[in-house]
């Protein structure tokens, strides 16, 4: 938020629209976030806010429109998914017809090379399909008809989000917990663990470092070792949100982080958003029922109402907006 | 009991995850405890049965033998725990790994196909011709959780042998491959069928590498993807996890383990059936690791060794016990009870069903339960508890 230049749109949403058979949850919606802001999703009710939230970490695909991150064009969820298994089974299935074409010729010697060749492709189409290198992934992109964006994608390309109704590996310990979160940018193989490769020892204590720190950056200094289902209510909220910074996102997507928490517990979770967005300059996209966290923090805030925008802005021009009243509030109170 | 836990607890001291400066949550388990576990435990096995009432059961070649199956079926419950314990993707038909293993050392050294290839590159062909197979049946399966995976498999578990029984050309049918070439080595030579001690030595290095490498994987970044995606997999997606792949590798790790068995079980037994390999033996392996405890390397080892020395050794020595205790026979109107006749061997599913359910009622998290499943388990109980509490104030 430097004076010289004006700030970046780090995600925008061009015309978004969902639409779940006739329900239109979010109608031709367009708003952004800023580089190292607070914005604050709001609105009543079914609004559509936890909808576009999902639009966004590709969860679901938008029926129109498209969301832009960091200025490229992001693809939600893969369209037509089922064509992926059948496209790694489809050059050994055309090897063994051939196959079978030719044994009918009575033809052994080439009935068993192909036989060999249509197994080869099979083991190759497998293998490449599952190490999925960039090149494969292109190849699909030249085909047109597979696209491939899995929440795991978005995670990727750089936007980390925390769960409405906590979703934390509630089995695992908060280190691990943490630790799971830095799987995308961990770079050893299964191999390198199998053979304790020093750039695995290195990158795994490196990790450990990384995920205790996160800890304590949140607030949950010591409590590595404890399981996440143990840890109190206030906590879990904390670890989750510890968890998506270890993605290390551009761009972190909170989920009604205060809900259910006593006045104190979300003042200090309202510092550790401000930490997060001045120490770490890293832009929040917040969806928030408590009209306190919202206008206390918030750079700006975009008003849903039944799928649609009604209002953005700064905290005070949208307190001062009479449509942003009447939604809440019904007609009568204007 | 804390007594028991305590002395299990000294038991497995070496075990015990490595307290580092950044806290031992992480298991750094140490591949030299595993080395000396393995090699204490098989060193002392075959003297441990001389004792008195092991003695008594059977000789010593004997024994040695049992253990050396035994071996191929820690092997196995090692691999399900991979796909059971770790990724929770329930594998009902985890038998069809264990058959493509033993049916590939059939093709690479048998009078059946005329190739005669050492055995010891054959172990690492069969675990990759049963890791692509793990493939194949993980592919079309991705989508599928809990009971609907379990289907799915079940039913690729029944295709396996009937396909193996029918096709006769290419697998001599219900009449299986016979004949396999022993494996040999360089100095000592070709294993002896007689002689269990080469057998039982070579399976317990497969057991030991098995465990070692798993649980490298398994305090890995693929470790803990696998846990992650048990736990919740929406939420291991939100944090970069591929699932997809992350499945597929839990397939494939969890099948080339069984491959690795198969392989040793055809070379060990020479000839083998379709009818080696049918749902039994993939129930047997899962009631081995639930019993075992499921999740834990050590306990999922112990528990395969304990149920498969129980059904082919202490059923064998009921019979004959229960034999010598000359009971009379009951006749209950039309029935006639007499248990000295019975044949307890018969009766071993409806044992493990038993054990099952008391498992499942007495100790739920198998008898040498992971810290973390126990936890699980026992919070579980404890919040229920407090809940009922709350309910009843």
């Amino acid at each position: 938020m430097t004076a010289g230049t004006p700030p970046q749109a780090v995600l925008r949403t061009v015309h978004l629209t969902k639409a779940f058979g006739g329900l239109v949850a979010i109608k031709d919606v367009d708003f952004e976030v800023l580089e190292g802001s607070i914005t604050s999703l709001i609105g009543p009710n079914g609004a559509g806010k936890t909808t576009l939230f999902n639009v966004v970490a590709g969860l679901s695909e938008p029926t129109e429109g498209h969301v832009e991150f960091l200025g490229e064009r992001v693809v939600a969820r893969p369209e037509r998914g089922w064509l992926e298994p059948v496209l790694w089974l489809l050059p050994p299935v055309a090897a063994w017809a051939l196959a079978y074409v030719a044994s009918g010729a009575g033809a052994t010697a080439a009935l068993e090379i192909l036989i060999l060749v249509g197994l080869g492709l099979l083991i190759t189409t497998l293998i490449t399909a599952i190490i999925r290198p960039a090149w494969y992934g292109r190849l699909l992109d030249k085909l047109g008809i597979f696209k491939s964006a899995r929440p795991n994608d978005m995670v990727q390309a750089g936007i980390g989000r925390t769960f409405q109704n906590i979703r934390l590996f509630a089995n695992m310990t908060a280190g691990e917990n943490v630790l799971v979160g830095m799987h995308g940018h961990l770079k050893a193989s299964p191999l390198d663990a199998v053979l304790r490769t020093r750039k695995q020892t290195r990158e795994e204590s490196a990790s450990r470092a990384e995920a205790l720190r996160l800890l304590r950056y949140v607030g949950l200094a010591g409590r590595d070792n404890e399981l996440a289902r143990n840890l109190p209510y206030g906590d879990q909220r904390r670890l989750e949100i510890a968890r998506a910074l270890a993605t290390r996102p551009k761009l972190l997507l909170l989920d009604e982080p205060t809900a259910g928490m006593n006045p104190s517990e979300t003042a200090t979770m309202m510092q550790l958003f401000s930490r997060i967005r001045t120490e770490l300059n890293m832009p929040i996209l917040l969806i928030e029922h408590d009209m306190r966290v919202v206008m206390g923090i918030s750079d700006r805030i975009t008003v849903l109402d039944h799928g649609e925008k009604i209002s953005e802005g700064s905290p005070a021009e949208v307190r001062a907006d009479s449509r942003v009243i009447e939604a809440y509030l019904g007609k009568g109170a204007v | 009991m804390s007594a028991l836990r305590q002395l299990r607890n000294s038991l497995f001291a070496g075990l015990k995850p490595v307290s580092g400066p950044t806290g031992n949550y992480l298991h750094a388990h140490q591949s030299l405890s595993v080395v000396f576990g393995m090699a204490l435990t098989a060193t002392l096995l075959p003297f441990i049965i001389l004792l008195p009432p092991f003695s008594g059961f059977a000789t010593q070649p004997d024994w040695v033998q049992g253990f050396a199956s035994a071996g191929i079926f820690v092997l196995l419950a090692l691999g399900l725990n991979v796909v059971v314990g770790l990724a929770g993707l329930l594998d009902l038909g985890y038998a069809a790994f264990f058959a493509i293993g033993a049916y590939s050392y059939a093709y690479g050294a048998s009078p059946f196909s005329g190739v005669h290839l050492p055995f010891w590159p054959l172990l690492l062909v069969g675990a990759l011709v049963a890791a692509v197979f793990g493939l194949l049946l993980g592919a079309p399966t991705l989508r599928l959780r809990g009971d609907y995976l379990a289907i799915v498999t079940l039913g690729f578990g029944e295709i396996v042998p009937v396909v193996f029984r029918n096709a006769n050309t290419y697998t001599n049918g219900i009449n299986g491959i016979g004949g396999m070439y022993r494996p040999a080595l360089p100095v000592y030579g070709t294993f002896l069928g007689l002689d269990p001690v080469p057998y039982y030595i070579t399976v317990v290095a497969l057991v030991t590498v098995a465990m070692i490498l798993l649980y490298r994987i398994q305090d890995s970044r693929l470790g803990r993807a696998w846990m992650a995606i048990r736990e919740d997999e929406l939420a291991a997606a939100s944090m970069g996890i591929n699932t997809v792949t992350t499945k597929l590798l839990a397939f494939a790790i969890g099948a080339s383990t069984a491959g690795l068995a198969g392989v040793f079980y055809a070379s060990k037994v020479t000839i083998i059936s379709p009818d080696s390999f049918l749902f039994a033996v993939s129930f047997t392996i899962l009631a081995m690791v639930v019993l075992g405890g499921m999740g834990n390397v050590w306990g999922v080892a112990a528990g395969a060794f304990v149920v498969y020395e129980i059904q082919s050794e202490f059923l064998k020595q009921l019979n004959g016990f229960v034999a010598t205790l000359g009971l009379p026979a009951v006749n209950i109107g039309f029935l006639t009870i007499d248990i000295s006749k019975v044949d307890f061997l018969q009766y071993q599913f409806l044992l493990y069903g038993l054990a099952l359910v008391g498992m499942m009622l007495l100790r739920p998290e198998g008898l040498f339960p992971s810290r973390r499943r126990q936890a699980e388990l026992h919070d579980a109980d404890d919040a229920d508890a407090a809940n009922q509490e709350l309910v009843e104030a």
